[in-house]
């Protein structure tokens, strides 16, 4: 841990030196990693098209525990970043005891929900019930047996949100079908236990599922693996993970962390901040991937229903219900 | 209510595959521990076994020289426990934690520098992997009423290394109880000062110890990331050392009851994967959190003495200093 934290000094000098020129922007990357194929990775593709569009440059650190959080944001606030964007819902009470502290610094976290939003503070959040909904309505067609899978990282209301979403979809299209849903655990080694997520997976299928939808991080990776050994269907998620296995990823539910850090240091120092931004399928903020590993498992059936539902989302005729409504879902039971 | 439900011979099946990292990782231990040397770095030698396993499988192609490469990553972490705790007298539990910091690091930094995925392997393809195996007539024998299932679902089809620690449990016993050199290893974990009265080196023996340690946690990481998985993830071990430790306690350092412990912990992981199994059996519904603490629940009751006693190796933990 020492180590670390020299590490953690040597960075933060680093930032220091270089922070007296310009304000640049820095991200956190949550404990899942910047390369998880997922979450952060959006997060990091989506600073990288904003440095390689503007030649900017950004400052960026990986968590290594829990205890470095609070150091991070402090770190990167006195250096003079800004905006400082982090990603994750873990971060929502650092930055809410954090910001206060430093009244010029803009800060931003995706995912993440506070009771008061201080005025220096954007939150960013997505529809991930609509995104999934639609992926559950496409897992409902490609079933054959009637029965699919959901299975979730950390038990935390934002995963229930998206197997909330996933299982009305899958309803709407074929109210008789089972869902069956397991989370990984409850702590955050959940994030990164492919093993783990290769047995739920085997689990789901001896209970007949065919198609599993996987929101679990690099737990997800376990889940994409066994469901092509086992040669049934998978559902990707946050970033496209259609390429991992290529026919037979189902296809995967984006969820633009890349517009979102993209947009968010674009608008650099100038950002408006104090609320809440919601980016749901209007926005494209949340959408369905289709590609070329994809489009011999998706079929024009798929597409149409897809389309019809996702414009039916955007214009008020159909109501996905949010999981965080009643902190309960109605077709689901965890 | 169907209580037979709960022994479904797929949770079985998961059983076998989680049961056999923590089976192998905790004969490790007690070798370790029963010359006298404490290791809490079992999850640290998996780790960096699983990622060089993984990574010589991904660029040679061959699961074998991935093996080799995972047990040779988990042999050097063990000479660096061994260095620091038998030959420096340092204290073991602070090398164990060292180790573990060092290969969650380690791994994640080497895989980042050499494959740019991001701290993970390429996913291993065809003969980078253990596949399973099918063992002789299973497919013939499948239809034999009780026994043909069992032995086709069950007992066939794990990969290789499954077979290997179970063969491990006999081997760790006749090792341990029934040689010279197992008497000396005992030995040098109750009283080092007799052995080395008896004019055999207990630095020697000590060092045999770890290294058959790092040998198994190899194949302990090994198993996780070539046969369980196709490829390695940053922290992929996910506690399982120290799981395995747990069932270290519980079995009373002893080859046989260790296969117990860790069958009943795999069995505990594997009915958690089912909530609607126990619901169907039990007719209540099961926190799988509650399911999931009861390896370390259980591990306390033992500690505790409320069932049997659980004396750890008397020297265990203690460096050994000759009289002058």
């Amino acid at each position: 841990m020492t180590l670390m934290q020299k590490f953690l000094g040597a960075s933060a000098a680093l930032a220091l030196s270089a922070g007296a020129a310009l304000a640049e922007p820095a991200l956190i990357f949550d404990l899942g990693g910047k390369f998880d194929k997922s979450f952060n990775e959006a997060a990091f593709n989506g600073a990288k098209r904003w440095a390689d569009e503007t030649g900017g440059k950004f400052l960026e650190i990986e968590l290594q525990s829990e205890a470095q959080r609070e150091q991070a944001l402090r770190r990167f606030a006195e250096s003079g970043a800004n905006p400082v964007i982090t990603t994750g819902f873990a971060f929502a009470d650092p930055v809410s005891v954090v910001a206060p502290d430093y009244p010029d610094t803009k800060f931003v976290n995706i995912d993440g929900w506070m009771p008061e939003v201080p005025a220096n503070v954007q939150l960013i959040g997505f529809q991930e019930h609509q995104g999934s909904y639609l992926v559950g309505m496409m897992a409902a067609m490609a079933s054959e047996s009637g029965t699919v899978g959901f299975i979730g990282g950390m038990d935390i209301p934002l995963i229930r949100h998206f197997g909330c979403g996933f299982a009305q979809g899958v309803k709407a299209i074929n109210p008789d079908a089972t869902v069956i849903a397991n989370m990984t655990g409850t702590t955050p080694a959940a994030w990164n236990d492919p093993v783990k997520g290769s047995e739920l997976t085997k689990a789901q299928i001896s209970q007949g599922a065919d198609v599993i939808y996987a929101a679990a991080g690099g737990t997800g990776v376990g889940v994409l693996q066994t469901a092509a050994d086992e040669d049934i269907l998978s559902i990707g998620v946050d970033s496209n993970q259609n390429y991992l296995h290529s026919g037979k990823v189902l296809t995967s539910m984006l969820k633009r962390v890349d517009v979102a850090v993209y947009d968010s240091m674009k608008a650099g120092e100038g950002m408006e901040t104090g609320g809440f931004t919601t980016l749901g399928l209007a926005e494209e903020g949340v959408g369905v991937a289709l590609d070329e590993h994809n489009d011999a498992l998706v079929t024009d059936e798929m597409e149409a229903a897809v389309a019809e539902a996702r414009e039916k989302i955007i214009s008020g005729d159909l109501e996905v219900v949010a999981y965080y409504t009643n902190d309960s879902c109605p077709v689901l039971d965890f | 209510m169907n209580f037979f439900a709960l022994f479904d011979l797929s949770v079985l099946d998961t059983t076998v595959r989680l049961a056999t990292p923590l089976l192998l990782a905790c004969l490790a231990g007690l070798f370790s521990e029963r010359g006298g040397i404490f290791d809490i770095g079992l999850e640290g030698k998996m780790l960096a076994a699983a990622f060089f396993s993984a990574a010589l499988a991904a660029i040679t192609g061959s699961v074998w020289i991935g093996l080799l490469a995972g047990i040779g990553a988990s042999l050097v972490l063990s000479a660096v426990h061994g260095l620091a705790s038998i030959t420096f007298r340092g204290n073991q539990l602070i090398s164990g934690v060292a180790i573990n910091f060092l290969a969650a690091g380690l791994t994640v930094l080497i895989a980042q520098s050499w494959f740019q995925q991001g701290g993970r392997t390429p996913s291993l393809i065809g003969g980078g992997r253990f596949e399973p195996i099918t063992l002789p007539f299973a497919d013939a024998l499948s239809t034999v009423p009780v026994f043909g299932p069992i032995y086709a679902e069950l007992i066939s089809g794990h990969s290789i290394l499954v077979y290997v620690a179970l063969l491990c449990v006999p081997g760790t016993w006749y090792i341990l109880f029934r040689t010279r050199f197992g008497l000396r290893l005992r030995a040098v974990g109750e009283n080092p000062a007799a052995v080395d009265t008896a004019g055999v080196s207990v630095v020697g023996l000590r060092f045999a110890a770890v290294g058959i340690c790092g040998i198994l946690c190899g194949l302990a990481g090994a198993y996780l990331a070539t046969g369980l998985q196709a490829g390695f993830v940053k922290d992929m071990t996910a506690g399982r050392g120290f799981i395995a430790l747990a069932a270290l306690i519980f079995a009373k350092w002893r080859p046989w009851h260790a296969l117990w412990a860790t069958l009943l912990f795999g069995y505990l992981q594997a009915i958690a994967l089912r909530p609607d199994i126990i619901e169907g059996a039990l007719g209540f519904k099961v926190q799988v959190q509650l399911l999931d603490a009861l390896p370390y629940i259980l591990t306390v009751v033992i500690l505790a003495g409320f069932v049997g006693k659980a004396i750890p190796p008397r020297a265990g933990g203690e460096p050994y200093v000759k009289e002058r």
